[in-house]
């Protein structure tokens, strides 16, 4: 059956995030034929509504105030709620983002509504939108239903397809107006670690370094793969507790979980705990000394070699490749 | 400072996971305290070292949340209570746990409460932010470093790599990620002790709640295991081969590059 649903568009550094435009493609295929209603909230971000329309959307609605400048779950929610308040929907779909994890059980909780989080596909089945979702860190999942109220879902980043981007596409991008009151957290100071890479929970190619990288410096050629090809660098558990780089960086159990087109795991083990944060993604390469390693299980190719041997080689071939595309 | 620490009985992270009945099979699984539910019990502790007060421990569960709840009590905590609703409700969700901490510590004297950030069994991560909104609370979800001062507090919170400090105040609900600090054992004398300490069970009549005031908002209308991966190729041969074979295949057979 046709219904309305909205979708938050989630803006970084000025931009809006992927995970914004998969989350209308989700929201396409829950209205069911319906309208899909996109949602901007922050300081100055009603240029950015013609970018969802681009995508997608029907119309955006545009919530503009200097106290939403940056995210607040109160800020993000008092707008979230005058939108919701106003335009009534059937659904409401959000990126399983930092930002998407903190503010929808927020909203949920006020509207004492259903929420599925953290779905990787949907369909629309017997009247349902059914969600499906991993548990047990991806060692199964589960197909949700949402069985009265708002039907409310967050995205995983890098599982729904979005749609075509089509510059033909116009829609209202319309303001509504949200008293924005009492923010009981103040973000005093951002210390941007991740931002020197591509984002790992995005990125489409990941290269990801293990105990065997040895030490800090044995990052360094994982650093250069990524860079030729456009990819985020992860780690497992161990490189992170043997200090060789940030916690920021960990796949894992504990840790991002990451669901890229291609993984490539260089000096890593393969322990279950690191398994629960990749082993869903779509193509996996492991590069590894030991031909007994257990990441050779998950892996769709596999070298047994010296990683510092095998991505320097590596990093040439795509070089080459990149040189003569 | 009166501290609550939800906390959630999980599968160990290690079991393999498998189906009876649909369901996931828990016959003979080993169960363990949340992983990140651990930095939370830890943190409360630390904190009622440093600052004085109590810190109790509560789950929404069944019966054998006892053994979890006894080990954060011999990890040091003061009291624990556990919310058993296995007879009212059949089927719960984030909804109903949240509805039923909330219940529970409407009236009581909160300063600060500490939960993981997601459970590793469901993984929703929902109940923290949800009990606080509930309790109309501010919350900081995904902590690395907690300061209080009075009731000011200076909060540090990952941002997906990036690290936000934060300032707000008490009362306040924080979830826990891992980074936040290295979760103690229980010592001997620890487990001895919290044979002692008292684990107080309620249920929901003791909250005047309803089956229906708690009844799920969503529905799990299937499990399934992923599709068990092929094995892989390990490809062989010189090295510099099997790296140009390697990038081949990404390029025509995988088709990722």
């Amino acid at each position: 059956m046709a219904s309305k649903f909205l979708v938050l568009g989630e803006v970084r550094d000025g931009s809006l995030r992927n995970v914004s435009f998969e989350a209308i493609g989700a929201a396409k295929v829950a209205a069911d034929g319906g309208e899909v209603v996109g949602v901007l909230i922050g300081d100055s971000v009603q240029a950015l509504g013609v970018e969802l329309i681009q995508y997608g959307a029907d119309r955006v609605v545009v919530v503009e105030d200097a106290k939403l400048a940056q995210y607040t779950s109160d800020g993000f929610s008092q707008a979230l709620l005058a939108v919701i308040e106003s335009e009534n929907p059937d659904g409401l779909i959000i990126g399983h983002t930092s930002l998407g994890k903190d503010l929808a059980p927020k909203v949920a909780g006020k509207l004492e509504a259903g929420l599925i989080s953290d779905v990787t596909s949907l369909e629309v089945a017997g009247g349902n939108t059914v969600f499906t979702r991993p548990i047990y860190s991806g060692k199964a999942f589960e197909k949700k239903i949402v069985t009265g109220g708002l039907v409310f879902a967050t995205i995983r980043p890098n599982n729904i397809e979005p749609l075509q981007k089509d510059e033909s596409r116009s829609g209202d991008v319309v303001t509504l107006s949200a008293n924005i009151t009492d923010l009981r957290t103040i973000i005093k100071d951002v210390v941007r670690k991740a931002s020197e890479g591509v984002d790992l929970s995005e990125a489409k190619v990941i290269i990801s370094g293990g105990r065997g990288v040895k030490s800090a410096e044995g990052f360094e050629p994982l650093k250069e793969l990524a860079e030729v090809l456009g990819a985020a660098v992860g780690a497992s558990r161990g490189a992170c507790d043997a200090d060789y780089c940030d916690y920021s960086l960990q796949i894992g159990q504990t840790g991002k979980v990451v669901t890229p087109d291609l993984y490539i795991a260089c000096g890593i083990s393969g322990a279950i705990q690191h398994l629960a944060g990749m082993s869903n993604s779509k193509v996996i390469v492991a590069i590894n000394k030991d031909p007994e390693a257990n990441i050779f299980n998950v892996a769709d190719y596999g070298i047994v070699g010296d990683l510092f041997e095998v991505v320097p080689l590596l990093t040439e071939e795509f070089k080459k490749l990149k040189v003569n595309a | 400072m009166n501290i609550y620490v939800l906390l959630k009985r999980t599968f160990d992270t290690e079991e393999k996971i498998t189906l009876s009945n649909g369901k996931i099979n828990e016959e003979g699984a080993e169960f363990i305290i949340n992983p990140y539910d651990e930095y939370a019990v830890e943190e409360a502790i630390q904190i009622r070292d440093a600052q004085g007060g109590e810190v109790t421990v509560v789950s929404v569960g069944n019966e054998e949340a006892e053994k979890q709840l006894r080990t954060a009590l011999a990890m040091g905590a003061d009291k624990a209570v556990l919310i058993n609703i296995e007879d009212d409700v059949e089927n719960g969700d984030q909804f109903t746990t949240s509805k039923v901490l909330a219940e529970y510590l409407k009236d009581k004297e909160v300063d600060l409460i500490i939960a993981g950030n997601v459970a590793i069994d469901g993984g929703s991560g929902q109940v923290g932010p949800r009990v606080a909104e509930l309790l109309n609370i501010p919350y900081v979800t995904t902590i690395t470093d907690l300061n209080i001062a009075g009731t000011t507090v200076s909060v540090t919170r990952d941002v997906e790599g990036d690290s936000e400090t934060i300032e707000t105040t008490l009362p306040l609900l924080v979830t826990a990620q891992q980074g936040l600090n290295e979760p103690r054992y229980p010592s001997l004398p620890g487990i001895m002790k919290a044979k002692k300490k008292p684990l107080e069970e309620l249920e929901l009549d003791d909250l005047d709640l309803e089956e229906d005031d708690v009844e799920a908002k969503t529905k799990t209308i299937e499990i399934f295991l992923p599709p068990t991966k092929e094995a892989g190729k390990v490809l062989s041969g010189d090295i510099s081969a099997q790296v140009g074979e390697l990038v081949q295949l990404l390029r025509s057979e995988a088709k990722v590059i």
